[in-house]
């Protein structure tokens, strides 16, 4: 293990460890992008110096691997292992390839069939299935034909706002893996407020929304503070808070004088009364939740915060350089415990468009993942807005379409969990994406490590 | 300089000893309070015994109510003294113990004779033996906490390790239908994560934190998608594994009450005993102990002495990795004999946790995986007398300890130098 690593075609460059870390609080990709782009304008090879206009700037783009061809790379590489996975534990698929050399024709069909059945019911399922429009001709419903992509939308509110949890700390130098604990903080709060007051119509539900976001910012303080304070690190005070939370949670649920339903012996709160419920909106259902509204506004909002407003240009500070920030006479202590309060409170909000939008009860289901796959979705949109958005849109056409999946090919949904996980561990080693599609080093992506231990 | 900064930190450490001293006196408190005010009448019996073996020892009875105002008392003595007197750091750590030990007895006291018990004692060997049985998997993934983190890479995928180690452990043992073959397979499964873990981190520079969570994530979805398509379906070829027996140490197994408790059980707790001296000694009086350390401080200055960081490092990653895999077949093939969906259920979590209130040594991180091992037998004992305590509320004990550690509260907790940083030699 000398310097091996520089005689790789495409391998890591020693002298630029790049963090996803780095790429999140650091110039992000659109700046990265033009950057490229001027570079190969002034001094790239002749041969691409005399292209010019957008057409270059693309095929640079592809050549030098820029983040979003990275990310799309990624992508492309992880759907192409979670179907390897699908084909071969698939025991008609393993059936045909132990004949592979009597009928190798067999085999390789068997295994196309499988894919095939598996990733079309997921695309069905999530994005648009050709049946509906041929009913539609034949006197169904023309709403139907949406109806894939309303599920997406509904799957994706609560992880784009977890999302943002994430994406809004990391921008100011903060990892928090705790969305989990404040979904459940927002969750409880939204629950008792949904069930034991009565509001007229539009106020209790701005009211379950506000007490959501303060439900989770309540943990997202408790952690800033702790951190600012003690400097005790925020990574191990989420993680244990998530677990903390999940017991409160199991708790309150089996406590009939806290959020047990009356006369139920399960783990399931009362259902909120319909003034809090959020209501569908577009005509005709299939309809949008409008929660899903909700989840565009707050990241409309983090994006204003963090690029227009004088707080989220310290947040980006301290995240970028915390020692210029505090020469600079930023409060590094306060942007911590406003930052995480701030993301606290977005996880917080997406326990209310969850319980309020979907669910209307407080349980084990509707307390799903969201928290742990906002920490992905955030590492996917590279944290930031547009970029959660689009991430959590992905996520939430894997979820839609993975129910279908699970339902008319048998292929357990826990497969959109490995191609999620593998999506993003791509997307967090540009360098082996670029290895692996012999893409030449990106010249613009040699941001400042931001590599934080336990210490940092 | 340092005078300086001992000045400044005087307030701190005052806060701080007032801070200890105030939980001290409080679960003194709660022993009168509780235990000993809202106490029921009638003798608490604590048997040291199991049931039908060859040497019975008598059981204690001891009268709840005033067992929780003596031991009560003495906590809150305690906690004054931790306030006036400056105690040596032995004496400090001791006093916590004896504190929580008599919180503990009063509380199953206190547990034993409410209306709910109906008679049955409070078997202290059994509550001892689970209390190991459910530290094994921690101390073996605290123990490759150790290992990584002393060379210089978070792992937080322990978690991932534990879960496809019971995986494979289940899936081969049951396939091939030999244990050990379980058992090396678990084993692998963990050094394969350790291996994976180590070449994103330290060739790709993939921030350590995000990588352990999306492993998990990715295991997670992994063994979950293959328990619903292959195991659920065919359970018996592929999760029907059976588990190891008990094996008694001859002579050591016979002592009474010690002997059923640490020398009598499966296979698992005398590795477990073995990795934990291995790794301790390892650490601490080995020259490749000494090289590790020193990559984990100071890499830079491990290079130009001539040690090579990166190997170090992927060693310590994947032989943490085995340990923390024979903690996942333990899961399966030591306790249960099959494999269930994300069976790990956050141990990996709390043997990080564990590693961190232990300080990064082997040694510290086994006594808190034995505390959390035992608050996880408590939390089964007082279920099972159906006790009128939420098994929820004691559930997150451990998590609020180490949020407690890491927050300073228990002394400074400070993890190695270079912990999470990637190498990249100038």
């Amino acid at each position: 293990m000398t310097s091996d690593s520089g005689n790789q075609p495409a391998g890591p460059d020693p002298a630029e460890p790049k963090q996803v870390l780095a790429n999140a609080s650091g110039p992000g990709s659109s700046e990265a992008d033009s950057t490229t782009h001027s570079a190969t304008a002034t001094s790239g090879p002749p041969v691409r110096d005399r292209l010019r206009g957008a057409g270059p700037a693309i095929i640079d783009a592809v050549v030098h691997g820029s983040p979003t061809v990275v990310t799309i790379l990624a992508i492309f590489s992880a759907l192409v292992l979670g179907a390897l996975v699908i084909a071969f534990s698939d025991t008609a698929v393993l059936h045909a390839w132990n004949s592979f050399a009597a009928a190798p024709g067999a085999a390789l069909s068997a295994t196309w069939h499988s894919v095939a059945a598996a990733y079309s019911a997921l695309f069905e399922g999530a994005i648009f299935n050709p049946n509906t429009v041929s009913a539609a001709f034949h006197g169904g419903s023309i709403g139907a034909i949406f109806y894939p992509l309303s599920q997406t939308a509904n799957q994706a509110t609560p992880l784009i706002l977890t999302g943002l949890s994430v994406a809004l700390a990391f921008r100011a130098g903060l990892f928090n893996i705790g969305a989990a604990s404040q979904w459940i903080g927002g969750a409880i709060v939204v629950t008792y407020l949904g069930f034991a007051i009565s509001l007229p119509p539009v106020i209790h539900a701005v009211v379950c929304l506000a007490g959501g976001f303060a439900g989770g910012a309540v943990l997202g303080w408790l952690v800033g503070d702790l951190k600012a304070r003690t400097g005790a690190h925020e990574v191990i005070v989420t993680i244990m808070l998530n677990y903390i939370m999940y017991n409160l949670l199991s708790y309150v649920l089996g406590t009939p004088t806290a959020l047990q339903r009356p006369g139920q012996a399960n783990l399931i709160s009362p259902t909120i009364h319909a003034n809090a419920q959020l209501p569908h909106v577009g005509g005709p259902p299939p309809q949008v939740g409008v929660g899903f509204l909700v989840a565009l506004a707050a990241a409309a909002g983090v994006w204003w915060l963090l690029e227009r407003s004088t707080v989220g240009f310290e947040f980006r500070t301290v995240g970028a350089n915390p020692s210029a920030a505090r020469t600079a006479g930023m409060s590094i202590p306060r942007t911590w415990v406003l930052a995480m309060l701030i993301a606290g409170g977005l996880a917080g909000l997406s326990g209310a468009v969850t319980i309020q939008g979907t669910f209307y009860t407080l349980n084990f289901q509707s307390y799903g993942t969201y928290g742990f796959v906002g920490i992905t979705v955030a590492l996917l949109g590279r944290a930031k807005p547009l970029g959660v958005v689009l991430a959590a849109l992905l996520f939430g056409a894997f979820e839609s379409g993975g129910a279908v999946m699970q339902a008319s090919t048998a292929v357990p949904i826990d497969i959109i969990e490995v191609i999620e996980g593998l999506i993003v561990l791509f997307v967090a080693a540009p360098p082996l994406i670029r290895a692996v599609y012999r893409l030449r080093q990106a010249r613009a992506e040699g941001v400042e490590a931001v590599a934080k231990g336990w210490n940092g | 300089m340092t005078a300086l900064a001992a000045e400044i930190r005087v307030p701190a450490a005052t806060n701080r000893r007032l801070l200890a001293s105030a939980t001290l006196i409080a679960f003194g408190l709660v022993d009168i309070l509780l235990f000993g005010l809202s106490g029921h009448h009638g003798d608490a019996t604590f048997a040291l015994s199991l049931f039908g073996s060859k040497v019975s020892v008598p059981s204690i009875h001891a009268p709840a109510t005033p067992v929780a105002y003596v031991l009560g008392g003495i906590s809150i003595a305690i906690g004054i003294a931790r306030a006036t007197v400056t105690e040596s750091p032995v004496m400090k750590r001791l006093s916590i113990g004896v504190v929580l030990l008599f919180f503990v007895i009063s509380l199953l006291a206190w547990s034993d004779t409410g209306s709910w018990t109906h008679g049955i004692p409070v078997n202290v060997v059994v509550l001892l033996q689970n209390t190991l049985a459910d530290a094994i998997p921690l101390i073996l993934g605290a123990l490759a906490g150790c290992m990584g983190e002393r060379a210089g890479v978070i792992n937080i995928a322990i978690e991932g390790q534990l879960l496809l180690g019971a995986f494979m452990a289940a899936v081969v043992a049951s396939t091939v239908g030999v244990l050990w073959l379980g058992l090396i397979s678990g084993s692998l499964a963990g050094g394969l994560v350790g291996l994976v873990l180590g070449a994103f981190a330290i060739r790709y520079f993939v921030d350590q934190i995000i990588l352990g969570v999306v492993l998990n994530l990715l295991i997670s979805g992994i063994t979950g998608f293959l328990y619903d398509r292959l195991l659920v379906p065919d359970a018996n070829t592929y999760n029907n594994a059976g588990t190891f027996g008990p094996v008694k140490i001859p002579g050591l197994g016979d002592i009474p009450v010690i002997g059923p408790i640490f020398f009598d059980s499966t296979i698992f707790l005398y590795i477990t005993y073995a990795a934990i001296i291995l790794v301790q000694v390892g650490l601490f009086s080995t020259r490749w102990g000494l090289r590790v350390r020193a990559v984990g401080e100071h890499p830079t200055a491990a290079d130009t002495v001539g040690i090579n960081v990166l190997a170090i490092r992927y060693r310590n990653l994947v032989l943490g990795g085995l340990l923390a895999g024979i903690g996942g077949a333990y899961l399966t093939i030591g306790s249960v004999g099959t494999f269930s969906k994300d069976m790990s259920s956050g141990l990996g979590y709390i043997a990080l946790a564990a590693m961190i209130f232990g300080r990064w040594t082997p040694l510290g991180a086994t006594l808190a995986a034995l505390l959390f091992g035992f608050t996880e037998a408590l939390q089964s004992f007082l279920g099972s007398i159906t006790v009128p305590i939420s098994p929820f509320i004691l559930g997150m004990a451990p998590y609020v300890a180490t949020i407690i550690a890491v927050a300073g509260l228990v002394g400074r907790v400070q993890a190695p130098a270079a912990d999470g940083k990637p190498y990249v030699r100038a």
